[in-house]
């Protein structure tokens, strides 16, 4: 029996048995609640460590891991932490959108990358830029989501099918309406481009349309540049909202700048007015090796400065009865990184050897995998923290149960969880399971 | 699409930011800013905790720490800590408790909204005591609550509208939702007395009230923290309510964590039951609504507070640390009482130290608050609601002169 109709049996015992055991009569004072479906992920990471085989592989975790299987602080980072220990002063409160200095580092490290990017500093200075600290990646595609359902004219919100299992969650308890765009085709291991187009081309016009930056969650298949540009034609004729999410930026190429040519278009077509819109949710979570301190921000593009004042006021009055004002401990390391000399410096280096290392694992694993009668070779053409095996559930299974090897269902791999000493072990298994 | 956002309004600035803007761009040396809302030494100046200080040093030190993500519930050492902070390291009721951790205290009020309008029967009607923190209506109304207010300050007598605070639990309707503020209530610094509290549970028990405990100051008003948790420990450790009780705890002020945004939301669905299939379905539900709105909660703060919470050294440390706090500003209390009382400022000033925590309601009125800005330098709310933290021994005989001449002004007032 597969796991997923393994969890939904538990869940009906749990509803029958919150059911009965609730005729007491505290409970009786609660609607019905069901045990919630737990974190997919984390019901793996729970399975690999009950594990006993000393050789099992965690390729769950969407964290990085060094060649020992150890998560890592960013030397940049531990640097910008011993720096904020002595002269911290004050833990006081930022304002509800994040500081200013917060503000203002994201918007030129993004939109402007010290004065590379002219149209991207032109909308600044312009004022058509609104950025908020929020809680994260995750936080920010929450703010950005009630703030469309609340001021925007469609609630459609057309999602790649597949993508990170967290965006429909997001979207649907925010109150849009996600539907799927085609992406990739399973079959051929590949990106789908002609259906992708032809999906967008049927959508409603001014439906909302989610993009990821690069190393898109889960294939790691990217768009190229001439791509981009095709669909960006459509989302300008059919009116669309452009929402893009970036949570891997530096992942495809190891290096930040280079990983954001969809921005530097759309810069180009809001300040020629033919996408005057869109919006960016960034993290730090892993190109800064940040993710539980909650670092990202929202950045809405206007199509004028005083939209921008509206638009500003209204993210705070969103933002003030969650949670108040963002956490500092992330962004502060952030503003110290961008401000001390020679720190930045340092960090994107870091971030490059990062890349670097799953890099040289995906091509290892590449080369120790049998191609006799199956085609690796997407193996190569994906970017980013994963590899989209298109193993089967069967087959993903089969490297659980048999060979300790832990991955989503979907077939997708974290390869931050392979290195020297497993990479082999890691192929042999995968080798055995597609052997016919 | 050119216009995608143009029906989007600008709105008005916080009034409290309004006033901050208007302090810095004051030129004279003497201002006084007593709109904070965060804990100042007697120099003025913010302070950082000698127990955080030294947690942050162990912490990074610490060759295991990293950052990777924390479960979806948060730091589990943090949130078994944190319950026992509330109810006490003996409660026999921390097994009831199902905890998660929030964005500091507004965080954990959003969620114990969010919970209660998707699975509470009961009447979805919000009772807010008048005055209260601003924030709590917006953030009720935002959830889609229906929001009431029930008396609690009684201007002419500067103290507590006990039976108007009585009838108004009486004639909820049952199951209705109250929220109380555990402790320093904010804005009136004005507290209930033992006996006032009994009374007041006794009622909401009847009426089996559930009930939300904002707990934002605990040990920061008197400097104890078992003092400071008297309605909790009372309707919990000592059973007397049986209805659901949820409290949402922060550390901004007791650890000065502010801006890290540490807090929990506990729920305890009855102090006379425990079922754990209810309590885990409950949990999960909890990490839902995280996942989609956060997918889990910040580190840092709460590995700070855990470290002061588990090591010994670190915890005495802390309750020093808010002993100084709350002296200091107990003793500014005093001091601008007894200046004022000196001074013959006309009307009562009892109720400066009768109030605790980090505001005095002083009862001064909206025009009076702005001749303390105009003519004085002197910032503070138009509700007359005074940051005690921001008096120190340089300020407070500028302040008390100031209300003095401000008040004596406005003769016709009913001070
Ligand atoms: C595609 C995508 N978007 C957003 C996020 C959000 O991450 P975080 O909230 O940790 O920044 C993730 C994290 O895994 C992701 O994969
Ligand atoms: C009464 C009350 N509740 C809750 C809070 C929440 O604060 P935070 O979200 O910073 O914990 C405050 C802060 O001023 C408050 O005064």
């Amino acid at each position: 029996m597969y796991k997923s109709q393994l969890i939904k049996q538990t869940q009906k015992q749990y509803i029958q048995s919150t059911r009965f055991l609730s005729s007491t009569c505290q409970l009786l004072k609660w609607n019905e609640i069901p045990l919630a479906p737990p974190d997919k992920i984390l019901g793996i990471t729970e399975a690999y460590i009950n594990d006993s085989n000393s050789k099992k592989i965690n390729l769950g975790v969407g964290a990085y891991r060094d060649n020992q299987g150890k998560p890592i602080i960013f030397p940049s980072v531990k640097r910008a932490e011993e720096i904020l220990l002595q002269k911290e002063n004050e833990k006081e409160y930022t304002p509800i959108i994040g500081s200013k200095k917060f503000q203002n580092i994201v918007k030129n490290f993004i939109f402007n990358n010290s004065g590379k990017d002219a149209n991207g500093e032109q909308l600044i200075k312009d004022n058509r830029i609104v950025t908020s600290q929020t809680i994260s990646g995750t936080g920010s595609l929450r703010v950005i989501a009630d703030f469309l359902n609340r001021f925007y004219s469609n609630k459609k919100i057309l999602v790649p099918k597949p993508t990170w299992a967290n965006h429909v969650a997001v979207f649907k308890d925010a109150g849009l309406d996600p539907e799927f765009y085609n992406y990739y085709e399973t079959s051929i291991n590949d990106l789908d481009f002609e259906n992708l187009k032809k999906s967008l081309i049927n959508a409603p016009n001014e439906s909302v349309v989610l993009l990821h930056a690069c190393c898109h969650n889960p294939t790691g298949m990217d768009l190229t540049s001439e791509q981009w540009d095709e669909v960006l034609q459509i989302i300008q004729d059919k009116k669309f909202f452009p929402l893009v999410d970036m949570a891997y930026q530096g992942f495809a190429s190891g290096k930040p700048y280079e990983d954001i040519y969809l921005i530097r278009k759309l810069t180009k077509k809001a300040n020629e007015n033919e996408i005057p819109t869109f919006a960016l949710c960034q993290s730090f979570a892993k190109n800064m090796g940040l993710y539980g301190e909650r670092t990202g921000s929202i950045s809405i593009i206007t199509a004028n400065s005083n939209d921008s004042k509206a638009v500003e006021s209204q993210l705070k009055k969103l933002i003030r009865p969650i949670y108040s004002s963002p956490p500092i401990h992330g962004s502060k390391i952030v503003e110290i990184i961008f401000e001390e000399p020679g720190l930045k410096d340092q960090w994107l280096n870091d971030l490059n050897k990062v890349v670097g290392r799953l890099n040289t694992v995906r091509s290892k694993l590449y080369e120790k995998l049998d191609k006799s009668n199956y085609n690796w070779d997407h193996l190569l053409k994906q970017r980013g923290m994963f590899v989209y095996t298109g193993l089967t559930p069967e087959q993903v299974i089969r490297l659980r149960n048999e060979f300790s090897v832990y991955a989503t269902e979907d077939g997708r791999f974290s390869i931050s969880g392979i290195n020297d000493n497993n990479v082999e072990y890691l192929a042999n298994a995968i080798n055995e399971v597609i052997k016919k | 699409m050119a216009d995608s956002f143009s029906n989007v309004i600008e709105l008005p600035p916080d009034p409290l930011f309004g006033l901050k803007a208007r302090f810095n761009l004051d030129k004279r040396a003497d201002k006084v800013d007593l709109g904070i809302g965060a804990y100042r030494d007697n120099n003025g100046k913010p302070w950082i905790l000698p127990a955080v200080k030294l947690a942050e040093e162990k912490l990074i030190n610490d060759p295991n720490n990293n950052h990777e993500y924390l479960s979806i519930s948060g730091f589990e050492p943090f949130l078994n800590n944190a319950a026992k902070v509330l109810l006490g390291s003996d409660s026999n009721q921390l097994s009831k408790v199902i905890s998660q951790q929030s964005l500091s205290g507004t965080g954990a009020l959003h969620l114990a909204g969010v919970f209660i309008k998707q699975f509470y029967k009961g009447n979805h009607t919000i009772y807010l005591s008048k005055p209260t923190w601003a924030n709590h209506k917006q953030i009720f109304e935002y959830i889609g609550f229906k929001v009431e207010n029930y008396p609690y300050w009684n201007n002419e007598t500067k103290s507590l509208d006990l039976d108007g605070f009585l009838n108004s639990i009486k004639s909820a309707p049952n199951n209705s939702v109250f929220l109380l503020h555990a402790c320093a209530h904010n804005p009136t610094g004005l507290d209930p007395t033992k006996n006032q509290w009994d009374l007041i549970l006794k009622e909401l028990e009847k009426k089996q009230h559930l009930i939300i405990f904002d707990s934002a100051y605990q040990g920061f008003a008197s400097g104890d923290l078992e003092k400071d948790a008297y309605p909790i420990r009372k309707a919990i450790n000592e059973e007397i309510i049986s209805s659901p009780i949820i409290i949402c705890q922060s550390f901004a002020k007791n650890v000065g964590m502010y801006g890290e945004r540490v807090g929990a939301i506990h729920i305890i669905p009855s102090t006379k039951e425990n079922n754990e299939a209810f309590n885990k379905a409950v949990k999960t539900q909890l990490n839902r609504i995280i996942r989609s709105e956060i997918s889990n909660p910040p580190a840092y703060g709460s590995k700070i507070v855990a470290t002061i919470l588990q090591d010994s050294k670190l915890y005495d440390q802390w309750r020093k640390d808010l002993v100084t706090m709350s002296s200091r500003i107990i003793k500014m209390r005093k001091t601008l009482r007894s200046k004022l009382e000196e001074l013959k400022t006309p009307g009562t000033w009892n109720h400066i130290t009768d109030q605790t925590g980090m505001f005095s309601f002083t009862g001064l009125t909206p025009e009076m608050v702005a001749r303390l800005e105009k003519s004085h330098g002197i910032y503070l709310v138009s509700s007359g609601r005074a940051s005690v933290a921001g008096l120190n021994d340089n300020n407070v005989d500028k302040v008390a002169k100031a209300i003095d001449e401000v008040v004596k002004y406005y003769s016709k007032s009913k001070l």
